[in-house]
């Protein structure tokens, strides 16, 4: 009896599909907002990290011709290609812009959060979220402090350069000893997110959120 | 695969701790045993992560086995174990972020993971609930331990620490490579080379012929 | 980076810099087990490669108009898609190569579980490829997964004939010589860099 066979074979598929489909949204409904809220604790602690003095985050999308703020997202929206995000103080005064940028390394690619002060024209700190150098050496974009430190006080004009030592101009960046690639790929990452982002900032500072600012304390 | 009917639901835990692990006798599930074993933490999280998986579509799918046509049964498999996936992925993600994004893709790789394809169809499609949930267990827990040394070794040799904790002190210059791909590699392979020459040498003072393992590779 | 070159990387990536097999230890299946005869390996490197692009496609697709909407059936929907793309490719591996077909045994329905396939689904939607990406990271994922099988099945071949001792040969061995090929691709690191 072909006929109830098949019915059979398909009626046991979609079950076990509805039954897993179920299960699946269950779980769905109870973890994502857990889910959420680490990501958005997450974010905010990267952006606080690149923008010193900073307590509330804010998210700001490009729409394709202009920037706006993302419409009640807390802070966590928006996928990397279109959103930066913008930091306020204690006393809801505009710290500065929070970009994430990603570029190829040395073994693949680097994503990163750099801080930018738009009033001093710097960039004010920098963060490796990702990336996959190697251990003991290219590596040290994440470990080494003092190559950190170097982004704390950046000019970016006419653009970031590396150089191996000793460099002593605002918009120079000593490269790390023996991991020359990881460095190079660092300041080309930013320079490369500068070339995107900074003729779409806006010209006003802008202004708090009117709603309460998404804090979280560190 | 062993033809003997399953005698206790203890002997069929116990059989996947050592005599058929799937790590070191089955040479299952290698995928994720050596891409997230860099270190012990990760191989722990990853072997809970598929000892869950396993335990629950065993029970599950051995509940089911009297209704489960046999045309669709792997596909059917299948989809029970991605659920299972699936629910373990997010539960990951939500109570330990951190853990999450080390192991990243490979928790959704889970699904593809030959070891536990092979004991429902071996096994759990068998046999009852009880005996399934054995096997799982076992196989799960095996699986778990090959994991822990496996990164253990590696993260002991490759940073000088354990599950995080540093063992030797800043003057322990570590051997990098073990925690890199070809690390994973050469590791897995002296373990098995280590298990190999202890199972030989115990053959040699019993005095017994070598018991047949290679019958125990399933598919 | 302009687009040529980021394409480029990608591709190069994948093949080269960061093999599938042995950087990312994906298909291992495939690699222990078949690896034995150089020209099987080379065919079922070549079924990969076709199965993966299919894969790539519709997982460009999926992840365009169908899983915004539910994000949690992307596992299951990918697995639904290799499945299919596998049963498809092996009956027309059937009609067309029967002797193929015999050859590659068992390991044909098996392009299911290898972890590759469905890893570069996964890769490709956590980067963020568009359609083309996606295919030139298909093409270089599984030129490099065909490119590992090759030569570990060449290896292979030579230490079938050498003087091995017993005990260190089957997976022990195997291993060590994945282990040693994976130590020389790491050598492709910086091949792309940065200037």
């Amino acid at each position: 009896m072909k006929i109830p066979q098949s019915v059979s074979l398909v009626g046991t598929l979609t079950l076990a599909g509805l039954l897993s489909g179920l299960v699946i949204v269950g779980v769905h409904r109870w973890t994502e907002p857990i889910i959420r809220e680490n990501k958005a604790r997450a974010l905010q602690e990267s952006v606080f990290e690149v923008l010193p003095g900073s307590e509330a985050v804010e998210a700001w999308v490009w729409s394709g011709e202009e920037l706006d703020p993302a419409a009640g997202d807390g802070g966590a929206g928006g996928s990397e290609g279109d959103a930066i995000y913008a930091g306020f103080g204690a006393g809801g005064e505009f710290v500065g812009w929070a970009i994430p940028a990603a570029g190829a390394g040395y073994q693949d690619t680097i994503r990163l959060l750099y801080g930018y002060d738009p009033q001093r024209r710097q960039v004010v700190g920098m963060r490796v979220l990702e990336s996959r150098e190697t251990p003991g050496l290219g590596d040290r974009i994440i470990k080494d402090l003092s190559f950190v430190s170097e982004f704390e006080a950046l000019a970016i004009e006419p653009r970031v350069v590396l150089v191996k030592e000793g460099g002593d101009a605002p918009n120079e960046v000593d490269a790390i000893t023996g991991a020359t690639i990881s460095s190079q790929a660092v300041v080309d990452v930013i320079n490369s997110g500068n070339e995107v982002w900074l003729q779409r900032l806006p010209e006003t500072t802008p202004a708090a959120p009117s709603q309460p600012p998404t804090e979280v304390s560190p | 695969m062993s033809a003997k009917t399953p005698e206790s639901a203890y002997a069929e835990l116990v059989k996947g701790l050592w005599e058929e692990n799937p790590v070191f006798i089955q040479v299952l599930g290698m995928c994720p045993a050596l891409a997230v074993t860099n270190t012990a933490v990760n191989g722990l999280a990853m072997g809970g992560a598929t000892l869950f998986v396993m335990v629950m579509s065993s029970l599950m799918i051995s509940s089911l086995r009297k209704v489960i046509p046999r045309q669709v049964r792997i596909s059917t498999y299948i989809v029970v174990i991605a659920t299972f996936v699936t629910v373990a992925d997010m539960l990951l993600e939500a109570f330990t972020p951190l853990i999450h994004k080390e192991l990243g893709a490979f928790i959704s790789l889970i699904v593809v993971n030959c070891l536990i394809l092979g004991r429902q169809e071996a096994f759990a499609s068998k046999n009852t609930p009880r005996m399934a949930v054995a096997d799982g267990l076992g196989m799960g827990i095996g699986f778990t331990f090959a994991l822990v040394l496996l990164g253990g070794a590696r993260e002991v040799l490759g940073k000088g620490a354990l599950f995080g904790v540093s063992l030797f002190g800043d003057a322990f210059e570590p051997w990098i490579i073990m925690i890199l791909p070809p690390g994973g590699f050469l590791m897995l392979g002296f373990l098995l080379l280590l298990f190999a020459s202890v199972k030989e040498a115990k053959e040699n003072l019993n005095g017994s012929p070598a018991a047949d393992t290679s019958d125990e590779r399933a598919a | 980076m302009e687009d040529n070159l980021q394409l480029l990387w990608i591709f190069v990536g994948a093949l080269l810099v960061n093999n599938f097999t042995l950087s990312y230890f994906l298909g291992l299946c495939p690699f222990f087990g078949v690896s034995g005869r150089l020209d099987t390996a080379f065919r079922l490197g070549l079924a990969n490669i076709f199965v993966m692009v299919i894969t790539s496609l519709c997982a460009s697709f999926l992840n365009a108009f169908v899983l915004p909407h539910a994000p949690y059936l992307r596992l299951i929907s990918f697995i639904v898609v290799i499945a299919s793309t596998v049963q498809f490719v092996e009956m027309v591996v059937r009609k067309l190569s029967p002797v193929l077909f015999r050859a590659l045994g068992i390991f044909l329905p098996l392009i299911t579980t290898n972890c590759a396939i469905l890893a570069l689904a996964l890769f490709q939607t956590s980067r963020g490829y568009g359609v083309l990406e996606g295919i030139v990271f298909a093409l270089g994922a599984g030129g490099g997964l065909t490119l590992a099988l090759v030569l570990m099945a060449g290896l292979r071949e030579e230490a079938e004939l050498s003087n091995i001792p017993g005990i260190i040969r089957g997976t022990a061995m195997n291993l060590i010589i994945a282990g040693i090929l994976s130590l020389a691709f790491m050598g492709f690191a910086g091949l792309f860099s940065a200037s």
